[in-house]
């Protein structure tokens, strides 16, 4: 008689153990990021806060940003994340695949308040950052002006880093070239272009050293095996202030690109996820990554909130956009973005 | 399973029967064995069924469902069934007619309203560059037309009347589609239903596969030239001192890939150790570009597949007695002869197996390439990954992977048919 009551008690226990650890599930939010500085900063300036103001758990995980994890959970229907933060191109690829959510904006953030193109259908803007031209001024004896330089081999002889993906590439072939930054997709859009944009690429080709992960250009420039690289600004300005490096960035002719955030299609607590996104669209929130790292917010009205120190640094600074520059167009990367990358890998491969 | 024969029959002697009873009694002997031998089988294969469902299940389903990717893709045909219908009748030229605009124009509506549009505009992007926001826009125009008749929407959206775009939705609406096994090869369906090359600029699949064939065959045969004399010397040496080799081979085979393949960059690095050697005896007078290039690919993965090669070569090694080579000598061979007609054919098996096992495991390396190798070094598993992580289409990745399996059962094929594959002797 003894033992059952123990047991009917330590029943009792179990199932109220389980009940608490369901109403935990409930305010648990699981956020799939890609991992470094830039979710170290996530963390510091959103995860965290928010934490703290609505006394919900993030559980963190990383990934490589390679959507087909995603699809795989879709595809199975056990999605473990509410949000996952997502490349603009990824968002177009994981919204028509169907394995990201449609936002409602209702619950987020006026849509008009983001700057031009950082508001997507199923993602959602984080920040914005600048691919650009870096180099050690150390070993570059004179500056380049333009992230076109790159194209320059008579006046800046040596080898050049650029990431080993037609995007970026292309767009900066064509301006070099002589079109206008307004008309590059246009022109781009055609097969003339196209083959305009790789003739142009060709005349450096033997110059250009490739580099995949974002962490390489900062390494090729450290061991001097180029003399100037693309890149994302954020790396770079991290080896400056961090690693104390001579770096320098060039910023005319950057081309500005967002991250995003989006929701998985059955993500388990997506009232949460809401809540998540909204706080992180106010302009005070959104302004405050970039005292974490030099990316700079998207909504129109959060320059003011960003920390006096950190402002001239980001990409979108002011001082930043005086020069000639190019929005990348994400829409343009979703029609041909399958197709260019072929192309490129097939003319890397010529 | 000799039991089951009686001895007494056997024991009888042969010249008290007749011919053709021994012949009956031969019949029933084998008889009687093949059914034993068969019920050894099927025991045997009853042992082993948990594990052959288990690879059923785990393994055998889910590759043929994701293979059978690469030549079913209905996704067109279910959102353009009107459409399927009216360009059942048309004859491949020029435009079709205006019904058909009109059942592509409700079958764009339809899918806006069931949700699959974006998944359409995707599908038929993989086909048509540029399709993917022509669908959109189109769908859009659509929705706000409001009395235009759709006819006159479609006719406004000049992609719908170019030559390239019919064929290639007549093409979409078959579910069963030799379009991604196709183009993993490089080819295309013309406008007159003929075979033909894509043009040079975006042919790259051929050259790839070609690539990993020849990066696997000189990995393959580079881990030969160093293993097979390491191996002779692991199973001549006194067992200590073989053991300590063998510990040597094995450590670096128990280390994470991608942790050996990141070492392998700092060596090979422009200022990275190995070049500063080759500088310091005077090997090489310039700094080498080894990072990011073919040289430095086939460095990194010899190292990491030493150990595949050299294993199953070892344990064939060990079993063949030194007192043979001895034999062939006292019986008048000069060393090579005793080698190569002694030695050489027993321990070749081992050889195989060994070679074998590299070149396949050759023809999957993903991560190698991706770190060390340059932009021209990209083996075909580098081109799966991004269709199945970045571009997100599976269809792609499962012909070029259908591809890869078969060239590579055909090699197996080819090889075991040559040598045989009784001859090979795995570890």
């Amino acid at each position: 008689m003894k033992i059952t009551k123990t047991r009917l008690l330590a029943l009792a226990a179990a199932t109220a153990w389980m009940a608490i650890g369901h109403a935990a599930v409930a305010d648990e939010l699981s956020i799939m990021a890609s991992g470094g500085a830039w979710q170290d900063a996530q963390r510091k300036a959103w995860f965290e806060p928010f934490s703290k103001e609505t006394g919900t758990k993030i559980v963190e995980q990383e990934y490589l940003g390679d959507l087909g994890k995603v699809k795989a959970m879709v595809d199975t229907g056990n999605v473990p994340i509410d949000l996952v933060t997502v490349e603009t191109a990824t968002v177009l690829q994981g919204c028509d695949a169907g394995i990201l959510e449609r936002l409602d904006y209702s619950k987020i953030a006026p849509r008009e308040k983001f700057i031009a193109g950082s508001a997507l259908d199923c993602g959602v803007g984080l920040d914005a950052y600048g691919d650009i031209l870096a180099y050690d001024p150390t070993v570059l004896k004179e500056a380049p002006t333009s992230v076109l330089d790159l194209f320059d081999t008579k006046k800046f002889p040596g080898k050049r880093a650029m990431r080993k993906f037609p995007a970026q590439n292309l767009e900066w072939a064509l301006m070099a070239d002589g079109v206008a930054p307004a008309d590059v997709y246009k022109v781009l859009g055609t097969p003339e272009g196209v083959d305009r944009a790789f003739k142009k690429l060709d005349t450096i080709k033997k110059d250009i050293v490739w580099w995949d992960a974002g962490a390489q250009p900062a390494q090729l420039l450290a061991s001097q095996e180029v003399v100037m690289t693309t890149a994302w600004n954020g790396r770079i300005q991290n080896a400056i202030d961090t690693d104390k490096k001579p770096f320098k960035i060039v910023w005319n002719n950057q081309i500005l690109e967002y991250d995003m955030i989006a929701i998985p299609k059955g993500a388990k607590s997506p009232d949460l996820a809401y809540k998540y996104l909204a706080y992180i669209s106010q302009p005070e929130n959104n302004a405050k990554l970039a005292s974490y790292i030099t990316y700079g917010p998207v909504r129109t009205d959060a320059a003011s909130f960003v920390a006096a120190d950190a402002l001239p640094k980001l990409p979108n600074a002011p001082d930043h956009l005086a020069g000639a520059y190019l929005v990348a167009d994400t829409e343009f990367w979703g029609d041909y973005g399958e197709d260019l990358v072929k192309r490129f890998n097939a003319w890397l491969a010529q | 399973m000799m039991s089951a024969l009686q001895p007494s029959e056997l024991d009888r002697p042969p010249l008290a029967r007749s011919r053709s009873a021994a012949d009956a009694d031969f019949k029933s002997v084998s008889a009687v064995l093949r059914r034993a031998d068969f019920g050894d089988r099927l025991r045997s294969l009853a042992l082993a069924a948990p594990l052959l469902v288990l690879l059923a299940l785990s393994f055998g389903i889910p590759i043929v469902l994701l293979l059978s990717r690469a030549v079913y893709d209905p996704t067109i045909a279910n959102a353009l069934p009107q459409t399927a219908q009216a360009l059942s009748g048309w004859n491949g030229q020029g435009l079709p007619d205006d019904a058909t605009f009109v059942a592509l124009a409700a079958d764009l509506r339809s899918s806006q309203a069931k949700g699959t549009a974006y998944e359409l505009a995707k599908s038929l992007n993989a086909r048509l560059p540029g399709a993917r926001s022509q669908v959109l826009k189109t769908v859009r125009q659509l929705e706000g037309a409001g009395d235009k008749p759709p006819l006159e929407v479609m006719k406004s959206v000049p992609f719908w009347s170019q030559p390239g775009t019919w064929p290639s939705i007549a093409n979409g609406t078959h579910s069963i589609t030799s379009f991604y096994l196709m183009s993993a090869l490089d080819l295309r369906w013309n406008n007159d239903g003929g075979i033909e090359r894509v043009p040079p600029e975006q042919a790259i699949f051929l050259q790839v596969f070609m690539r990993t064939f020849f990066v696997a065959a000189a990995v393959t045969l580079a881990t030969l030239i160093l293993g097979f004399p390491l191996a002779y010397l692991i199973a001549s040496v006194p067992k200590g001192l073989a053991a300590i080799l063998i510990v040597a081979v094995l450590l670096p085979f128990w280390t994470s890939i991608l942790v050996r393949t990141a070492a392998w960059t700092v060596l090979l690095q422009k200022f990275g150790l190995v070049n500063d050697l080759l500088l310091w005896l005077g090997v090489a007078e310039v700094r080498l570009d080894l990072m990011y290039s073919r040289i430095g690919l086939i460095i990194a993965m010899t190292h990491i597949q030493l150990p595949f090669t050299l294993l199953p070569i070892y344990s064939i090694m060990r079993t063949i007695q030194p007192s043979q080579m001895k034999a062939a000598y006292s019986l008048g061979a000069k060393p090579f002869t005793a080698f190569r007609r002694v030695y050489l054919p027993q321990v070749f098996p081992g050889v195989m197996a060994g070679c074998l096992l590299t070149f396949i495991l050759c023809l999957g390396y993903y991560i190698t390439p991706a770190l060390i190798g340059g932009a021209s070094d990209q083996l075909i598993s580098n081109f799966i990954a991004n269709y199945v992580n970045v571009e997100l289409n599976w269809e792609m990745a499962a012909a070029l992977s259908f591809i890869l399996l078969v060239f590579t059962l055909a090699l197996f094929g080819i090889f075991a048919r040559i040598l045989g594959l009784d001859r090979l002797k795995l570890v």
